[in-house]
């Protein structure tokens, strides 16, 4: 499972990698030990169809005009953040970046609110102040990220420190790419996780591209993941496209997190299936590259599993498809009712009031 | 009430907060064992623990971003700065994220980041700076700057209980140096609301922090000339008590504006231009704005000395301005 490595000067033997490989998971009965039933299996599966239905729907949209600004989309990344999310418990919480849209449907979040956030209408979850994946409704356990990568793993080892404060048994779950691996925010959350031993999991969504970057011009080692042991905390690279896999070694991640282990650094190796946002047809990604991993498409590769392994038949198969379908048109329509927001509302909130403290979180 | 310094009313203000509020925690540099580099939170860490008096590691962003963390977790986080200066290192943490979070997503960030500033002691250019400035300027911070013991502990516990990320500069020149009566009662102070440090009929000062004190004695050299100045002490600059600094410049006429920090972009030039704005009329001479000189602050005394606004520079100001 070796990553893109486009440049030809990059022919230097790495370190030996440090991080635990983990396997693909087998059989249903290895599924049912992680704690997934068939019907359990069946929701993941829908899951990733609402996720990777939104995104495309939200291209269209992008290409008649209706979202303003750039668009980004998470395809190819679609089972690691499911299975991540999938993993976290109810009290869990989470900082899901641009390429996390799984997480935030896992968790609960209603489309139409997504399609109304991209077109920047007053029911998106930041009423269009703020556009495309930079929401999360708080009242699921998440929360909304910035532009500026990682600057929510400092945020989700600080919900941890909270949880570790009030001895509760809760997880922090905070994301970030192989790019933000370069940055001090990275270093910072895992230095003070790991000292304090906080039940953080930090999750690199490994894409292999950051914007047109490759990973080799991000970091040194032969894995993101082959940091954490520096950190004092186990790293672990999962195949990302095996969502099954992914959901394992996050439920091994939050549980141990929540016993009081500390925190894992969990490197999910995809590949990002299109540009860095819809402008940008990712020229610089070798076309073999891309060949290589449109065959592991997470999707695809978890409705094979679900037929040969979990008797996923034509008839599901098909009410499951139109269920989702039906979800999203009805989504999109909802969306587009909603209106635009009044400019005259534009200092409102600028500074919270008392009463702001009794959102979900802070109560 | 008992005479206090301004170290000791920010000590018994945070203490007071943590036995009230057990969401209130402390996390810094060398906070805990040592007490801080100040010693404000000397014999914390033996009251409240290691878990609510948190030595961290040398990590500005993890700091500030754990707070904010914290804080949407329903704590209600105090960072310790070993110097103001360091908020650099947290400014992504302070600016893009936890000033922006109310108004875009709707989740309040209730931190206060104590932050020990200025100069006065041979600080050098990365242990004197003001900083306040640059914040006041970024929406969704606040900034306050207690000059007296009692406000310097009531505008702590106002911070702590404010649903905003609030910035509390403690002017490290006044540390040991002011001593004032302190309630023994907790007590907050209203954040924006200034405070009259001295009435007077000729000449406004609006200023706050160390320069207080500066301008107080300077006004003291023109009471022997019988001019008579009227003192403002803003207590905070985000949000500012514009109201109180009109009132005072349409009763006197004549106004300084005078702070620590370096001149251009200043917040004195907030407050010059609004005084133009709102009060022209009132005028009977240009606004005088006193500030340091736009360099790093320097290190050795008779250069630090030549940067931070002296009783005699105020003074002379001030003199102009009764002759203008």
């Amino acid at each position: 499972m070796a990553a893109g490595r486009a440049d030809p000067v990059d022919t230097v033997p790495r370190v030996l990698a440090i991080a635990r490989e983990a396997e693909p998971v087998g059989s249903l009965s290895e599924v049912r030990e992680a704690g997934l039933d068939r019907q359990d299996l069946l929701a993941v599966y829908r899951t990733l169809l609402v996720t990777r239905g939104v995104e495309e729907r939200g291209h269209i949209l992008y290409r008649q005009g209706k979202i303003p600004g750039s668009f980004y989309t998470g395809r190819g990344n679609e089972a690691a953040s499911v299975g991540v999310a999938t993993a976290m418990g109810p009290d869990d919480v989470g900082t899901p970046l641009h390429r996390d849209m799984g997480v935030h449907i896992t968790r609960g979040v209603e489309p139409w609110r997504v399609f109304a956030q991209y077109m920047g209408r007053v029911d998106g979850p930041t009423k269009g102040r703020d556009g495309n994946v930079h929401m999360a409704d708080s009242r699921l356990g998440l929360i909304a990220m910035v532009s500026h990568l990682p600057a929510m793993l400092p945020v989700a080892t600080g919900c941890a420190l909270a949880f570790r404060i009030r001895g509760e048994r809760r997880v922090a779950v905070g994301w970030f790419g192989e790019g933000a691996s370069a940055r001090g925010d990275t270093h910072e959350s895992m230095t003070l996780a790991g000292t304090r031993r906080l039940p953080v999991v930090f999750v690199c969504d490994n894409n292999q591209w950051a914007y047109s970057t490759p990973t080799h011009l991000e970091y040194a080692t032969e894995h993101v993941a082959d940091r954490a042991q520096a950190y004092g905390f186990e790293g672990v690279v999962v195949d990302g496209t095996d969502v099954l896999a992914v959901y394992r070694e996050a439920k091994r991640a939050i549980e141990r997190a929540r016993e009081g282990g500390g925190p894992t650094l969990l490197e999910c190796l995809t590949l990002r299936m299109e540009g860095h946002a819809v402008h940008d047809d990712a020229f610089y990604v070798p076309k073999p590259l891309f060949e290589e991993w449109a065959k592991s498409d997470p999707i695809e590769r978890f409705r094979t599993w679900l037929r040969e392994n979990a008797d996923l038949d034509d008839d599901e198969e098909e009410e499951i498809g139109s269920d989702v379908k039906k979800l999203l048109n009805d989504a999109l329509r909802r969306a587009e009712e909603s209106p635009l927001p009044e400019p005259g509302d534009l200092l409102e909130g600028v500074y919270a009031s008392p009463e702001d403290l009794d959102t979900p979180h802070h109560k | 009430m008992a005479e206090k310094t301004y170290l000791q009313a920010i000590s018994d203000g945070l203490r007071e907060e943590m036995r009230r509020d057990k969401r209130v925690f402390v996390i810094g540099e060398d906070v805990g064992v040592y007490g801080g580099a100040f010693k404000v939170t000397l014999g914390f860490q033996e009251e409240f623990g290691p878990w609510r008096v948190i030595d961290a590691p040398l990590a500005e962003s993890a700091i500030i971003g754990g707070c904010t963390g914290a804080a949407i977790m329903g704590m209600r986080p105090v960072a310790e700065m070993q110097f103001a200066d360091f908020i650099s290192c947290g400014w992504d943490q302070l600016v893009t994220v936890a000033a922006k979070q109310r108004w875009r997503a709707g989740t309040p960030i209730p931190i206060t980041v104590r932050l020990p500033s200025g100069g006065g002691f041979s600080g050098g250019p990365f242990h004197s700076q003001n900083p306040e400035s640059s914040f006041a300027h970024i929406p969704g911070l606040k900034c306050v700057c207690p000059a007296t013991p009692e406000d310097a502990k009531g505008l702590l516990a106002s911070a702590i209980q404010d649903p905003n990320p609030v910035l509390y500069f403690e002017h490290k020149h006044l540390y040991r140096r002011i001593k004032g009566e302190v309630p023994d009662e907790r007590i907050t102070v209203p954040i924006g609301k200034a405070r009259i440090h001295q009435e007077g009929e000729d000449l406004s000062v609006i200023t706050w922090g160390a320069m207080v004190y500066t301008a107080a004695e300077a006004a003291q050299e023109l009471a022997g000339d019988d001019v008579s100045v009227e003192i403002v002490d803003l207590r905070s600059v985000m949000p500012w008590d514009k109201a109180a600094v009109l009132e005072s410049v349409r009763k006197t006429s004549k106004v300084l504006v005078l702070h620590e920090d370096t001149r251009t972009g200043g917040f004195g030039a907030e407050i010059a231009a609004t005084i133009a704005e709102e009060a022209f009329e009132d005028l009977d001479a240009p606004v005088k704005r006193l500030a340091a000189p736009d360099t790093p602050v320097p290190f050795s005394p008779p250069l630090e000395k030549a940067f931070i606004p002296q009783v005699a520079d105020v003074a002379a100001g001030l003199r102009e301005l009764a002759e203008y």
